[in-house]
């Protein structure tokens, strides 16, 4: 038997006809995720031609993007951001009841942010094939799962099929050895790949994240890891499930319980690529340099570690990048002044985040005029939060807490950067505008996003826990 | 997407964008995805580089052709690269756009664009630096013959997806052909425990 990737054990797994010179494969589907906002225009699709969702038992949805994360008032309005937003969530509330999907919506105790709910639950589950219409769809890939982010006229064809017909990636894994210093995350980890692949170093690849760093990192941080694949071009990213990958979700609402789980955990333990196993394309990161990190322009590539400052732009872009930022090569990064900070999101907006984040916010207080705001990725992490007391510690420190969703990470329910205002956010995209029209946005850890709130400027959050220790 | 018009040769004057990462939130930024329908997203197409805060309009390209004249677009490198959403092919079709030209083109979005009747042709260095050297030219587009012309008499071979191809040139609708494949779906379903 020749030696298989992880990718291509997954893949093969869930091959239905196999691809041609002229047609692609058609791949079946495991878990399909929809949320409003890019399911509208497949679910009339569907309406159009008179048909149903197929498999309503593989399809879950949540509202998480255009929500208000403030809470309802005293008559249960909630605030949206206009009568279109409110009429998009009721259009898939409405999608969802006419085909028997299970929508968690307002009343349910697991409604948030797609990426998070679905491991959350244990929708998500090593082997799978994942999709949804959102490109952090690959956060499922922490699992040991095939996820990518399709577009709507794909979700209408897994919605109306529970497959997708497509053309096979290239493979390339990313082995990150060593060690990771204290005070270094999976965000900074994530960052650093980005920066080394570039913007589209993984532009037609299937990732495979492997080493020693990944497997000491917990789900949480592989998840992080993950869902940054489509910020180097890769739609999906994957890491071989491990017993941490049995141990965390063991238990939780949709696996299999007693003897089946077990069952079901030595089938998991199985996915792993082979030895000798041949990738079209392999590259190597010391994990040991990887250092705190800050991206300083408009793209997720454009990073580096905070202790290096600004960089001196090489190229028309990059000085163009600068230029929006308001930043200048050679600053150190205590020079600009941060507005506002987000710690949320698919990418950052799970306990091990809030966690994080409260540590250095902890007898602490956010700098004067800065705005920081923490929303939680989940009813069952604001829950959880609440119950150690976490949500206690940002408002002491002066952040906001609101109502899980995706909030500020793309700017469309309300909660906003102003135009030209400096935001440190724990999302995955700085790009012009992305917080917001002319919002400017640097992408950091929770640990680095806190640190930075409460020095009011890019700050390496070892200063603060140094202090703690000494 | 289920009754798309067949699309073989066409011809038009190109608009050039040389950022290069132009990203979808740029060609459609997220607030207007509130949207239940796929019409009128073209005059939010590129809005936060076409209008000011105040709605008035920017000096800027797209505010300056007529569209009808202009279908094909030309970008700097990684085109389309970021957030997943449709809404971006769509507002660059409704804007008037029937390709787009760039030497790369980010996944998802060449997938979105295919899907919906837009042409993503990835072309090298050489021939993108001839389309930018005169950025007011009309170009012919073949998608038979997977030919791009310029008008210095350059012939640039592209290359689509064959499979995406058919389904341009013939009509063909990708949701059709897979629900044409639901008997073997089901035996797939049967036969790996995957039932309802
Ligand atoms: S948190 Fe941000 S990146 Fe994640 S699903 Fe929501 S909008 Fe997309």
């Amino acid at each position: 038997m020749t030696a298989k990737s992880l990718f291509e054990k997954v893949w093969d797994a869930h091959v239905v006809e196999p691809e041609g010179a002229t047609s692609p494969a058609v791949l079946y589907v495991d878990l399909h995720l929809v949320h409003e906002v890019t399911s509208p225009q497949a679910f009339s699709e569907l309406e159009a031609r008179g048909l149903k969702v197929r498999r309503p038992d593989r399809t879950f949805a949540t509202l998480d993007h255009s929500i208000p994360t403030l809470r309802p008032d005293a008559q249960g309005n909630r605030p949206y951001v206009t009568e279109q937003a409110k009429k998009q969530v009721e259009t898939l509330e409405r999608n969802a009841a006419n085909n028997g999907v299970r929508l968690f919506g307002y009343d349910a105790e697991n409604r948030g942010v797609v990426h998070v709910i679905g491991p959350e639950m244990g929708l998500t589950q090593p082997g799978y094939t994942v999709v949804c219409g959102d490109s952090h769809t690959s956060t499922h890939g922490a699992f040991g799962c095939i996820a990518f982010g399709i577009g709507t006229s794909e979700v209408g064809h897994v919605l109306a099929t529970q497959c997708l017909a497509q053309r096979k990636p290239k493979t390339m894994r990313i082995t990150i050895d060593g060690k990771l210093q204290p005070g270094v995350t999976g965000k900074d980890v994530a960052l650093t790949v980005i920066a080394t692949l570039g913007f589209s170093g993984g532009t037609g690849y299937a990732l495979e994240y492997a080493g020693d760093v990944i497997r000491d990192l917990d789900m949480e941080g592989r998840m992080t890891v993950c869902n940054l694949s489509i910020e180097a071009g890769a739609r999906c990213g994957m890491i071989a499930p491990d017993q941490k990958t049995v141990e965390w979700l063991r238990g939780r609402e949709y696996v299999p319980q007693g003897e089946a789980y077990e069952t079901a955990a030595q089938q998991w333990l199985a996915l792993k690529s082979d030895d000798g196993a041949v990738f079209d394309k392999e590259i190597r990161i010391d994990g040991s340099a990887i250092e705190p990190m800050a991206t300083w322009g408009t793209s997720p590539d454009q990073g580096a570690p905070i202790v290096k400052g600004v960089p001196v732009a090489t190229n028309e872009d990059q000085e163009r990048a600068l230029k929006y930022m308001g930043l200048h090569g050679g600053d150190s990064r205590d020079v600009a002044k941060v507005d506002v900070v987000f710690i949320g999101s698919c990418t950052n907006g799970r306990m091990a985040d809030l966690r994080a984040a409260a540590e250095i916010f902890k007898g602490r207080h956010v700098a004067e005029g800065v705005r920081a705001l923490v929303v939680p990725g989940s009813e069952w992490v604001r829950i959880e939060a609440e119950k150690e007391g976490l949500d206690k510690i940002f408002t002491d420190a002066g952040a906001e807490w609101r109502l899980p969703g995706c909030s500020m990470c793309i700017a469309m329910n309300g909660d906003f950067v102003l135009p030209g205002q400096l935001a440190v956010s724990t999302s995955n995209r700085n790009f012009e505008g992305r917080q917001g029209p002319g919002s400017r946005t640097v992408l950091a850890s929770p640990a680095t996003a806190a640190a930075s709130a409460i020095a009011g400027h890019v700050a390496d959050p070892r200063q603060f826990m140094a202090l703690e220790s000494a | 997407m289920s009754n798309q018009e067949p699309v073989n040769t066409f011809s038009s004057r190109i608009v050039v964008l040389p950022e290069a990462n132009i990203d979808t939130d740029q060609i459609i930024p997220a607030r207007f995805l509130t949207t239940t329908t796929k019409a009128g997203l073209g005059k939010v197409a590129f809005n936060d580089w076409r209008y000011n805060a105040d709605g008035s309009d920017k000096d800027f390209i797209l505010n300056q052709i007529d569209a009808q004249e202009h279908q094909v677009l030309v970008a700097g490198n990684n085109l389309g690269c970021g957030s997943s959403r449709e809404h971006a092919p769509w507002a660059l079709m409704d804007y008037g756009f029937k390709a787009v030209i760039s030497t790369e083109i980010a996944d998802i979005f060449k997938s979105n664009s295919l899907k919906n009747g837009l042409l993503p042709v990835v072309v090298d260095k050489a021939t993108y630096d001839k389309l930018l050297a005169n950025p007011q030219q009309r170009v012919t587009i073949n998608l038979e013959s997977c030919e791009l012309s310029l008008e210095d008499g350059t012939v640039f071979h592209f290359q689509v997806e064959e499979f995406a191809r058919q389904c341009l040139l013939e009509g063909v609708d990708a949701m059709g052909w897979l629900i044409k494949r639901l008997p073997q779906i089901e035996q797939y379903e049967q036969s790996n425990g995957k039932a309802a």
